[in-house]
């Protein structure tokens, strides 16, 4: 009770040095005070626009150039009905370099021997699955997730099925575009 | 609106919690004695410049890489290639020269207003301390950007520190990271420029505004410093009003110099670069001048003596000038000084200039290095290329490998191009095996046809285990 009453005394005290109030109930000094206040925000605002603008900026860019890479010889595939594992090397743009990155890709052959690829990033948070010959499935070693030789989502968190990436076979090689996909939506989209 | 700022739940819960809105009467209640002047507003320009430098160096700081290799890569990559790169950076090199002023304007005036009296000397010393931190702040900022200028005006300045007597070699090896200037100069020069001075910078202004309001506001010159007499006028609104519209031009004046003019970046550091002429930020160049005059043994006077007397009276003055009298045009000796300190240095930084537009070498050199910089500035940003190599020379075998190497020692690369993909010289041999059988490759590399000898081919002449291994090389193309 002591401390609201002189809390009182000096909201008196205050209000009385404040001096005549204006018809919004604003004393002259209290009206200056949201102009500046006003004033000095606004001109914060403006001043950190460059500044979001330049910390963003990473994410206004594509980072890969998808080109298409050389798996070897198609024939190369044409003997063996497992998925085999290959590694590309992709050019990525990253902030001011330019730099060579490893990534792993299956290469299955179809049913009717077509050859398809696809990525071995998990659908779910981007693991890496692997290839497991006694199951015959892949096999996602983070959160379990278990796909068939064709990639076929069979259990396990995934949302999707394992994605297939861009070939063809040209001059009598096997090439693929890569592309990462988004995580953890059920459909396949394509990163930009 | 502090009464009605009382009113909100939110600002009561916290003020019972934090004291904030006591701290915010103490703040703006301060008062001054003969009332707010404009004469006022050079510290708070000051610390709203620093906050400025501050808040820009931290975001130039998340695309900044120190280091020799990449320091030049990433202020191109800021300045030509990020989203409003060019204005902050800009934004930072103005600001620092706005500091560099504003901070001699603040000293003169407590010089001249003899602001320092009436138990001020720690007050004193800590805005020197803070003077000295500042300069320091402008000489290892400059390095950063790793272009020519940056690269050999910071060999210049460090090779000054190594003329103090005694502890001179030790000092400009201490700056350097070595005896050389590189990689680790700009390291050195990054962790002080970021953390060293910074913090020291945080704890110096904290000590300065603590013992400014220990101390009370001086006033007018008229006023006596130990016991001030005048009526006051609180800090706010109408000093408050001064601050705000100070730093308005202050933002408005760097926002439109870094828009309109923005800050230039030159070509990377060369230092095998013998014709280059260093020349310092222009708040640097009446001390540049002034260190033409003193050569081989006097150079000491020059570089230590005087400089030494200058921040030792400066250091002194409080503890020597105990009069209360505070009307500079009755301290004549000491006004004088000081206006003769500043228009000497106005005149050598005036001298500077000039001397270089007058000399004919030094002013075309100056010209051409201007063009230079211009022109890497209209060159694109391209990015650096990293660990990135020709696809194939990863599955070569070793025979492959040297194969591929003789065919561009040997120049065949000239004609039949660098991956063998054919120009208009030259076939493309890609597939050169399945064309021809493995003997008649090596017969047509022994003796070319008539229709080969004729755009310049020459029989392959080289030993036989080199031969093979180009002949690998050629069937491997495919």
């Amino acid at each position: 009770m002591a401390r609201k009453s002189q809390e009182e005394i000096k909201e008196t005290h205050s209000s009385a040095h404040d001096g005549r109030r204006s018809a919004l109930g604003l004393g002259r000094r209290g009206f200056l005070s949201w102009v500046l206040g006003i004033g000095t925000v606004g001109v914060a605002g403006a001043l950190s626009v460059p500044l979001i603008r330049f910390a963003l900026d990473p994410l206004t860019r594509t980072s890969t150039e998808t080109g298409w890479s050389d798996l070897g010889p198609a024939d190369d595939f044409s003997e063996v009905n497992v998925p085999q594992k290959r590694t590309i090397n992709i050019i990525q743009t990253d902030g001011w370099r330019k730099i060579e990155s490893e990534k792993s890709v299956y290469v299955i052959k179809g049913t009717d021997n077509q050859l398809t690829v696809m990525t071995a990033t998990c659908p779910h948070l981007g693991c890496s699955v692997k290839w497991n010959d006694n199951t015959h499935h892949f096999k996602c070693p983070c959160h379990n997730g278990e796909f068939t030789s064709a990639g076929t989502l069979v259990s396990g968190p995934p949302p999707r099925d394992m994605d297939t990436l861009e070939s063809k076979v040209e001059d009598g090689h096997l090439k693929v575009r890569y592309q990462s996909f988004r995580n953890l939506v059920k459909t396949k989209e394509v990163m930009a | 609106m502090r009464q009605q700022l009382r009113n909100i739940r939110l600002v009561r819960w916290l003020d019972e919690r934090t004291g904030i809105l006591h701290l915010a009467d103490e703040a703006l209640d301060e008062p001054i004695p003969g009332g707010a002047r404009w004469a006022y507003v050079f510290g708070s320009g000051l610390l709203y410049l620093l906050i400025s430098q501050i808040v820009t160096g931290i975001f130039l700081a998340m695309y900044y890489v120190a280091s020799a290799d990449h320091a030049h890569t990433t202020i191109e990559y800021i300045t030509k290639s990020v989203t409003a790169g060019s204005f902050l950076r800009s934004l930072h090199s103005y600001g620092s020269s706005a500091m560099v002023v504003t901070l001699v304007v603040h000293l003169a005036q407590t010089y001249f207003y003899g602001s320092y009296k009436g138990r001020r000397e720690l007050l004193w010393l800590s805005g020197l301390v803070l003077f000295a931190l500042i300069v320091g702040m402008a000489f290892t900022g400059y390095l950063l950007p790793w272009d020519q200028k940056a690269y050999f005006a910071t060999a210049v300045g460090t090779n000054i520190a190594g003329e103090v007597p005694l502890i001179g070699n030790w000092l400009k090896e201490l700056m350097r990271g070595g005896t050389e200037m590189g990689t680790l100069t700009l390291s050195r020069f990054f962790v002080a420029h970021v953390f060293l001075i910074p913090a020291c910078i945080f704890a110096f202004v904290g000590l300065h505004v603590f013992l400014f309001r220990k101390a009370g506001s001086a006033g007018p010159v008229s006023e006596d410093s130990f016991e001030p007499m005048q009526k006051t006028e609180q800090f706010y609104p109408k000093q408050v009003v001064m601050d705000i519209i100070f730093a308005t031009v202050l933002v408005g004046t760097l926002g439109l110099l870094s828009y309109l003019s923005p800050v230039a970046l030159g070509p990377k550091a060369n230092p095998a670069d013998t014709s280059f002429l260093p020349r310092p930020e222009w708040y640097y160049l009446p001390i540049f001048q002034w260190l033409k005059y003193w050569n081989g043994a006097s150079a000491i006077v020059g570089i230590v003596v005087i400089p030494g007397i200058i921040a030792a009276f400066l250091v002194a003055l409080p503890f020597m000038d105990r009069t209360k009298e505070r009307r500079p045009w009755k301290r004549p000796v000491a006004s004088f000084s000081f206006a003769i300190v500043i228009c000497s240095l106005l005149f050598l930084g005036w001298q500077s200039g000039f001397e270089d537009s007058h000399d004919p070498g030094v002013s075309k050199q100056l010209a051409q290095q201007d063009s230079l910089t211009e022109s890497f500035m209209n060159a694109p940003f391209t990015p650096v290329e990293i660990g990135t190599m020709p696809a194939p020379a990863q599955t070569m075998s070793p025979d492959v490998a040297a194969g591929r190497q003789l065919f561009l020692d040997n120049s065949c690369d000239q004609c039949h191009g660098e991956s063998a993909e054919g120009t208009d010289k030259a076939p493309k041999l890609i597939g050169v095996s399945t064309k021809f059988p493995a003997d008649t490759l090596i017969s047509r590399l022994l003796h070319p046809t008539q229709k080969a000898r004729d755009a310049d081919m020459d029989p392959v002449d080289l030993p036989a285990d080199q031969f093979k291994q180009l002949v690998s090389f050629l069937q491997s193309l495919k």
